[in-house]
């Protein structure tokens, strides 16, 4: 039993870090994870006791820590992760969510679902295997998906005799790679999950790594959130009115800040009529808020009586989002039928739905080399590419790479209602 | 910048009243799956919230099984009056009657499988196109892999295999008639949140939550109550113990805790430190190493 070097206590005042772990199937994902959520007291006697009885009825040798891990009997049968996870934690200093997603190939789409929300990225890499495809594929999307932190673990570092040369050269290779890509933050981490060797102590047995463990890291990255708060936007999520006799004329704009901060008296443009108008007041869960920022559930109230419903968005008169029924993406896709080129769909933005059509396959992405992929236009499941879409109405957006809440969008298959496409507006 | 920040908690509460207002926005006949426990008593704090000064917006609907703890009854007819909250009860006894369920035989008889039958029959007669409920990833491996928009085919049943991905905070509710939704607003928040957002709001609770003393009867290390729902094993005894429930759900498969802890502040110390999940002692989930996805699949809470 390892003693938690951290109390189980999350204090109220504390933040959030949410985080998402990729790495080809054999990285030592399962047991990264199981260590950080074993050492932080995550895991229950009966939690571990469970795990003791299944692998000791099934025979193996090891305790199994992605049992942990894989919460569907189907996961377990196959000792695979079909779908995403997430899990709990929280030290003295903060509570963390970790979206686990499956490493194969063919569930790209749970990993794009996982870093979708996350705040900081950790790829596996195996030390004796080297960098992979499947590295710079989860890179890739890491980048894509703008996460701002990304932390390369250099894994099983005991099996190269915890070479610092070794750990340079990884570093060395993938440093080349990362240059094209569009990463904040890249942290480098010479880690050994099975014996815990920089995970949660730091390593006798690597004294030439000066970097800090990775749960240090993970409490102490700076994360102001993902948020944007300087573009202010407010998409109408949906209206309340009272309609009794001590509020009878109460009609109040609720949703969620998307980026941004709105204060009561701030002059205010509402699309898409174009009308002006100001705050009259900001209310919070525990009532009315002097500034309200993402990612802040609040209902507002304006000076004028106009004509707001869901799908509507507040913003300031010198800072407004782009209107436009023409969009450029890149789009992930989810769906198992692929892409339809010219095809229909549904699109969520926002707080707002519409229909869209697909009007131009610009190009299809090699997730392995950032290359398009010559005469190949064929967007099917897992894939990612550029797309040109036409919108029934328009949308009230801002390119992704400043704004996650409003630069990002869905597809939904009409007929089917699954969400087949992710897309980022470019 | 930096004072753009909300605590944990803050950004859990605020996340989940924008879950109840999209579930509103989305779905025509939204209801409340009220158990009188402490998930869907913060669940109930928050669509008040979320929708204030409006009255809310959907009914609360409790599934009894016949078997429930008195003092959990006699809490949920106290939130109601006080709260003024629409409320429709459904009894597992008139599926019983109705011949639509068959009752457990045996010492181990259960209810609890029971009241899915009850569920999706009100669910049906009310046409509830979405049920919020107050499950947590945290509480079961098999929640963990919960979506926030659940989506539940005409036979109310779950596909965890192909479940719908959830991108940013962009819920696709869309559905095919006879079809639902279940909506967990909680899905990130861990025991220990409920508890601390308990204490932040003055919740009252039932009080089985905290220590008392109670006759209880130990089943294979699960201390259940002893009441009149339950049958005794040949050679199990009554022992007056002092216990507190970590989740309330029927008296036939509840198990408590032995503590002392009696107050809000001694919960929280207690729930931090425990070294025992809060599922732990539910003897519905201990009847197999998949019992809660099997239920779930079914078409359970």
């Amino acid at each position: 039993m390892i003693t938690p070097l951290h109390p189980a206590l999350p204090p109220p005042t504390s933040d959030i870090l949410r985080f998402t772990t990729a790495g080809s199937v054999d990285d030592g994902k399962s047991t990264l994870i199981g260590r950080l959520l074993h050492d932080s007291h995550a895991v229950t006697d009966d939690q571990l006791a469970a795990v003791k009885r299944i692998t000791a009825q099934r025979g193996e040798e090891n305790l199994n820590l992605s049992l942990l891990t894989d919460g569907l009997r189907a996961e377990r049968e196959q000792g695979i992760t079909i779908d995403v996870a997430y899990r709990y934690f929280a030290t003295a200093r903060r509570k963390f969510i970790i979206a686990d997603t499956p490493g194969h190939i063919q569930y790209t789409r749970n990993m794009v679902t996982g870093a979708s929300t996350a705040d900081l990225a950790i790829v596996l890499v195996d030390a004796r295997k080297g960098i992979s495809e499947q590295t710079r594929r989860h890179s890739l999307i890491a980048s894509l998906l703008r996460i701002p932190h990304l932390v390369l673990c250099i894994n099983k570092m005991d099996l190269v005799a915890w070479s610092e040369q070794r750990f340079a050269d990884l570093v060395g290779e993938f440093s080349a790679f990362a240059s094209r890509l569009d990463i904040a933050d890249l942290k480098f981490i010479p880690i050994s999950a099975l014996h815990g060797d920089n995970v949660v102590t730091a390593s006798a047995r690597m004294p030439w790594h000066e970097g800090g463990t990775l749960l240090y890291h993970l409490e102490t990255v700076y994360h102001g959130g993902t948020h944007n708060h300087i573009d202010a936007r407010f998409p109408v999520q949906t209206v309340i009115r009272p309609n009794n006799d001590l509020h009878h004329d109460f009609r109040g704009l609720a949703g969620r800040i998307a980026s941004g901060v709105f204060k009561p008296g701030d002059r205010v443009v509402v699309f898409p009529s174009g009308l002006e108008t100001q705050i009259k007041t900001i209310q919070g869960p525990a009532g009315e808020v002097a500034e309200a920022f993402a990612p802040m559930s609040v209902v507002v109230t304006l000076s004028d009586d106009l004509d707001v419903s869901r799908g509507d968005m507040l913003a300031k008169p010198n800072n407004r989002p782009t209107q436009s029924q023409d969009i450029e993406a890149m789009i992930c896709w989810l769906g198992e039928k692929p892409l339809q080129p010219e095809g229909n769909y549904l699109l969520r933005h926002t707080t707002r739905e519409t229909r869209c059509r697909i009007q131009t396959v610009r190009y299809k992405m090699d997730l392995s080399t950032l290359h398009k992929k010559d005469g190949d236009l064929v967007i099917g499941p897992n894939d990612i590419g550029r797309i040109e879409l036409r919108t029934a109405t328009p949308l009230l957006f801002d390119p992704y790479r400043s704004n996650r809440g409003t630069g990002s969008f869905i597809l939904i298959d009409e007929f089917t209602h699954a969400t087949v496409g992710a897309g980022m507006i470019l | 910048m930096s004072s753009y920040h909300l605590p944990h908690l803050a950004q859990l509460e605020h996340e989940a009243i924008f879950v109840l207002r999209e579930t509103v926005a989305q779905f025509d006949r939204p209801a409340l799956l009220f158990s009188g426990g402490k998930d869907s008593t913060v669940l109930l704090q928050l669509a008040r919230k979320a929708f204030q000064p409006a009255a809310l917006p959907f009914p609360l609907v409790h599934v009894d099984t016949g078997h429930n703890f008195p003092e959990t009854l006699a809490f949920r007819d106290r939130v109601i009056a006080e709260t003024g909250a629409r409320l429709i009860v459904r009894q597992v006894e008139d599926s019983i009657k109705a011949g639509r369920v068959t009752e457990e035989s045996g010492a181990n008889a259960s209810r609890n499988a029971l009241q899915t039958v009850t569920l999706l029959d009100a669910i049906q007669e009310s046409r509830f196109d979405a049920c919020i409920g107050g499950a947590r990833r945290d509480e079961e491996k098999a929640r963990a892999k919960e979506r926030f928009f659940s989506h539940r085919d005409e036979f109310g049943q779950w596909n965890p295999k192909n479940q719908r991905p959830e991108l940013w905070n962009l819920f696709n509710g869309r559905k095919a008639p006879g079809e639902h939704f279940r909506i967990f607003p909680l899905s990130n928040w861990t025991e220990l949140d409920v508890w601390h957002y308990i204490a932040q709001e003055r919740l009252a609770l039932p009080s089985l939550y905290f220590s008392h003393e109670r006759a209880m009867v130990n089943r294979h290390g699960v201390l259940l109550a002893h009441s009149p729902y339950l049958t005794l094993h040949p050679g199990e005894t009554i022992d007056r113990q002092r216990v507190r429930f970590r989740t309330v759900g029927d008296m036939t498969c509840t198990g408590a805790t032995v503590s002392t802890a009696a107050t809000l502040d001694e919960v929280i110390q207690e729930v931090a430190v425990s070294r025992m999940g809060e599922r732990g002692g539910r003897a519905d989930d201990l009847r197999s190493d998949s019992a809660l996805e099997d239920r779930k699949r079914a078409g359970y809470f």
